[in-house]
């Protein structure tokens, strides 16, 4: 591929490094609790610095994979690293990782400055150094008022703040935070996001962060590791997770996808035919399927990158890469328009349109034959 | 830092256990001792409990026991349960806290200042001491442990429930019998067995509001008792021993049933089949 | 439960059901528990005869107010102040009752924790295995310990067996207050488990391992997280077993020596023994005076936590 995908969010990459050491490395751990295997047989390699989601499902085992990390739970098989060191059998208190539990576990019977201070009392720092540093991770998460209260005297919001200074308290190598934003609303969720972001690149720390919520794992990782059923399915940065998914499972698990089956064939000159006789599509790019050999497979394309049009397209090619259909059903959201387009068959396909002027006699209504139609590079093909 | 036993736990559950159980093991193998004495040993018989059999004052005793706690315990079940309506469900009355007061003050309320009241009371309202007046006793205090229990069922109940019964045109007394007494069920016969088992161990409220010809079997013990040991009274104790086990053991099971079942049925509905 | 929400205006024909619900069980509770309090108290400041009933009325009839102040008396209560034997009994009581709750949480705390620890299926059958001895008879379980504990008991037998004692060596622990220390932590045992149990397990697994990821060692955790937070269990149990233990009656009565003071004893013997209805009715008045401040604490308390 010669083409970039996406925006490149910042010039740091490790895992292109081939001399890069991973500061936390999983090798081929697996975690059976009974018949059943929470994690199966992972491997995975984070890096210092690094902004790390997992992201998959509630069951899909991210969590297992976390608390294996901090000492709770031991793998079954397999090991884990830390700066190169294995941690089989160092128990959670002697481990240089902290976490940040989902559901805060804030101890209810200490104020907020007892709470932060638990983890340095643990250490036999001195007093005068405890409350320096609780002070700093007060001003930190801009708690400083709220020192003296009790965690059931305060909203979920400094809740979440009092648990994160209570993690970060102590500098941990890794933070581990365990769906750490599952509990706030909306807005403040959006806002919190950027300032775990700030606070990652100013502390210089390297973050674990476990969730299901994919706009969350997109904001702010630099890689996602996508999980389905114990296993990490695709390992990449938000760009290329969106953009160029490995599998119809993580197409469809992020984002808003179209997904059409049809039967492939590989074209002269390195291309990609996809027919789907019954929902009138034939689909030409210029991606290499695996093997290239013909067989089964999807088309994937993201609604906003499908054109809708009254009027047949003129393409270069006609009657590739376009399709018609009627119009099912509009859904207006403000900033956009999806488009549900009833095709052929039955099949509905969706595509969006940005709402770029405030006023518009919408040209394109219910019941209206349209036209809908992508470029070469648009979609995907996948197999798997 | 999982959930876990460790050697400490095993320790204190196990001496704790044996502490709990072997006095009761021991008076329920001494009921089977064929000799008099209740410290040796000398071999199994059944003699005493053919020898109860033939005791008429300890079968009358028994007999008015079984009465007064039957009695007595369906009174207080529907007393507690009215209580324990009233305390979930009216938040404002007058007297509300003189209400809660006394529904909770009999639970911890020493059992001689209750008798002594409770007889002064009797003696001033100058009727006949009796069956009943131990029956009256035992329905005022136990009562309160089946508002307790009751209560604590209504509070995880969902009032939605019955706002919704009444939203589908229920009257409150209908509502309260198709749907809340329903599903506070399981509480409400907890309460009536506690109530009942409450009666049948009661010796100082009974002691005090007794009157001619109304002993009960732990009135009837106790005197024995103080005369000293002996395998008879083993007997007796076993019998009731046996009784209130087999009563919780069956209740449980039921409980483990339906709880069974429960799951069950979420399996079933979670497969849809 | 002070909570308003609850209120739901009453529905026109249902504010007579209502009505109803409340005042039968309210009914009930006056005539048979208010009132009879009143009545100790009556007879409390009543003198004492001999006549049936034993003691001389205050207000029954309609005399007139010169009448009353004169029957009116503080003989009995001044008769509990001049006989030493009745504050011993209340201090005795109340020193007994503390050594019982301090021991019934030494007790009880490591068996909750047990419990509480254990994997969820075992620990029904567990709770199980502690309600079940409080189901059986009360006079029961104190008589099993006669058995065992008199000098030609079972523990002697069981001590001569393995050989600690000679043959000519007995136990005299029955009627002493070791036997009634005995006797309260072995009838009381499951009241103070029960709602340690209810605590501890309700106790959220993840501070502890909060507690451990920030480096807490086990044993640490476990003072600073477990005990405090199991403090509301610890204070339930302690009033649920420290008020009754004070007017405790058939422990004492039965394993406890002629020396045993307690007063619920006392007040049954000057009852039944004595006929001496004014001075136990004023010995009830000035136990319930003692006991009012924990009750009131403990249902203070209870409605908090019922909140």
């Amino acid at each position: 591929m010669s083409k970039t995908l996406g925006p490149v969010k910042r010039a740091f990459a490790p895992w292109t490094d081939s001399a890069a050491k991973p500061a936390i490395e999983f090798r081929n751990v697996t975690k059976s609790f009974g018949d059943f295997v929470a994690v199966g047989g992972v491997s995975l390699s984070i890096y210092e610095r690094e902004f790390f989601s997992l992201l998959g499902p509630s069951g899909c085992g991210k969590t297992t994979l976390m608390r294996m990390l901090a000492g709770f739970e031991e793998p079954t098989s397999g090991e884990i690293l830390l700066d190169g060191k294995p941690l089989a059998g160092v128990p959670p208190y002697r481990r240089p990782v902290n976490m940040m539990f989902q559901s805060y576990a804030l101890f209810p019977h200490m104020s907020v400055e007892k709470n932060i201070a638990f983890g340095l009392r643990q250490d036999g720092m001195g007093k005068a150094e405890i409350e320096a540093r609780v002070k700093e991770m007060l001003r930190l998460v801009k708690l400083e008022p709220f020192a003296k209260r009790k965690p059931n005297q305060l909203s979920g919001g400094q809740r979440q703040r009092v648990a994160l200074a209570r993690s970060l308290a102590k500098r941990p190598k890794v933070l581990l935070l365990d769906e750490p934003l599952g509990a706030l609303d909306k807005k403040l969720r959006e806002e919190t996001q950027f300032e775990l972001m700030d606070l990652q690149m100013d502390l210089g720390l390297t973050f674990l962060i476990v969730t299901h919520d994919q706009e969350e794992a997109m904001t702010m990782s630099d890689r996602i590791g996508v999980m389905n059923h114990g296993k990490l399915v695709q390992i990449a940065t938000p760009a290329e997770i969106y953009e160029q998914p490995n599998s119809r499972y993580v197409a469809d698990f992020i984002g808003n996808i179209n997904l059409i089956e049809g039967t492939v064939a590989a074209l002269p000159g390195g291309g990609t035919r996809l027919e789907a006789p019954a929902a009138g599509l034939v689909v030409e790019t210029d991606q290499a399927i695996a093997g290239g050999s013909a067989g089964v497979a999807s088309f994937a394309i993201r609604p906003e990158k499908v054109r809708i049009s009254l009027d047949r397209p003129a393409g270069a090619l006609d009657g590739v890469n376009m399709i018609a259909g009627e119009v099912w059903d509009i859904g207006y959201l403000g900033d956009v328009s999806i488009y549900r387009v009833k095709l052929a068959n039955g099949a509905v396909m969706k595509a969006t349109v940005a709402n770029t002027t405030r006023l518009v006699s919408r040209p394109i209504s219910w019941d209206d034959k349209v036209w809908l139609s992508w470029s070469r590079d648009a979609g995907l093909v996948l197999t798997d | 830092m999982r959930k876990g036993l460790s050697w400490f736990n095993v320790t204190s559950l196990t001496f704790g256990f044996v502490f709990l159980y072997l006095p009761i093991l021991i008076l329920v193998v001494f009921s089977f001792n064929r000799s008099r004495l209740v410290t040796v040993w000398a071999g199994f018989s059944t003699q005493w409990y053919g020898s109860l059999l033939n005791n008429q004052q300890m079968l009358d005793a028994a007999w008015v026991t079984l009465r007064v706690g039957v009695l007595s315990a369906t009174i207080a079940t529907v007393l507690g349960t009215l209580a324990a309506v009233t305390l979930v469900r009216y938040v404002r009355f007058p007297g509300r806290t003189l209400f809660s007061g006394m529904v909770f003050a009999p639970l911890v309320m020493p059992d001689v200042i209750t008798g002594l009241s409770l007889l002064l009371l009797f003696v001033a309202m100058d009727v006949a001491r009796g069956f009943w007046t131990i029956t009256i006793a035992h329905t005022t205090f136990t009562m309160c442990y089946v508002a307790v229990v009751v209560q604590s069922r209504l509070i995880t109940l969902d009032r939605s429930l019955e706002e919704a019964a009444m939203d589908l045109g229920a009257t409150p007394l209908k509502t309260f019998f198709q749907v809340t007494l329903p599903l506070i069920m399981p509480a409400v016969v907890a309460g009536w067995m506690l109530a009942f088992t409450l009666s049948l161990d009661d010796l100082v409220l009974a002691n005090f509001t007794t009157g001619v010809g109304a002993t009960t079997l732990p009135i009837k013990i106790y005197s024995q008792v103080r005369l000293g040991v002996t395998p008879e009274i083993n007997a007796v104790c076993t019998i009731l021993i046996a009784i209130v086990s087999v009563g919780v053991i069956i209740a449980s099971i039921g409980v483990k049933r339906r709880e069974a079942q429960r799951i069950r049925d979420e399996r079933l509905a979670a497969t849809g089949g | 439960m002070t909570d308003t929400s609850g209120t739901a205006a009453p529905a026109p024909g249902a504010s007579k059901l209502r009505w109803l619900v409340v005042a039968i069980p309210y009914l009930w509770l006056v005539v048979f528990f208010l009132v009879p309090f009143l009545i100790v108290l009556k007879i409390s400041f009543s003198t004492y005869a001999i006549a049936q009933p034993p003691y001389e009325p205050v207000f029954d009839q309609l005399s007139t107010v010169w009448e009353r102040a004169q029957q009116f008396t503080l003989d009995s209560y001044r008769y509990l102040t001049e006989d030493p034997i009745y504050l011993r009994s209340y201090l005795s009581s109340l020193r007994i009752a503390a050594i019982s709750t301090v021991l019934l949480l030494l007790i009880g705390f490591p068996i909750a924790y047990g419990m509480a620890r254990a994997p969820s299926n075992m620990r029904t059958t567990l709770l199980m295995l502690v309600i079940l001895p409080f189901w059986t008879s009360f006079l029961i379980r104190v008589y099993a310990w006669i058995g065992i504990l008199k000098p030609e008991g079972l523990l002697t037998v069981f001590l001569q067996w393995i050989g600690i004692f000679g043959p000519d060596q007995q136990v005299h622990l029955l009627n002493t207050d070791w036997a009634v220390f005995i006797g309260i932590v072995y009838s009381y045992l499951p009241f103070m488990i029960l709602p340690l149990y209810a605590t501890l397990e309700k106790l959220d697994d993840t501070l502890l391992e909060a507690a451990a990821d920030l480096g807490a060692r086990p044993f640490k955790s476990f003072w600073v997280i477990t005990v405090p937070l199991s403090m509301p269990g610890v204070i339930a149990g302690s009033f649920l077993c420290f008020i009754p233990i004070v007017g405790e009656f058939v422990i004492p009565d039965l394993l406890g020596g002629s020396d045993t003071l307690m007063i619920g004893r006392q007040l049954w013997n000057e009852f039944n023994a004595n006929r001496d209805w004014p001075t136990s009715s004023a010995v009830a008045v000035v136990l319930l005076l003692i006991l009012v401040v924990p009750i009131m604490i403990f249902q203070n308390y209870g409605r908090r936590t019922a909140q």
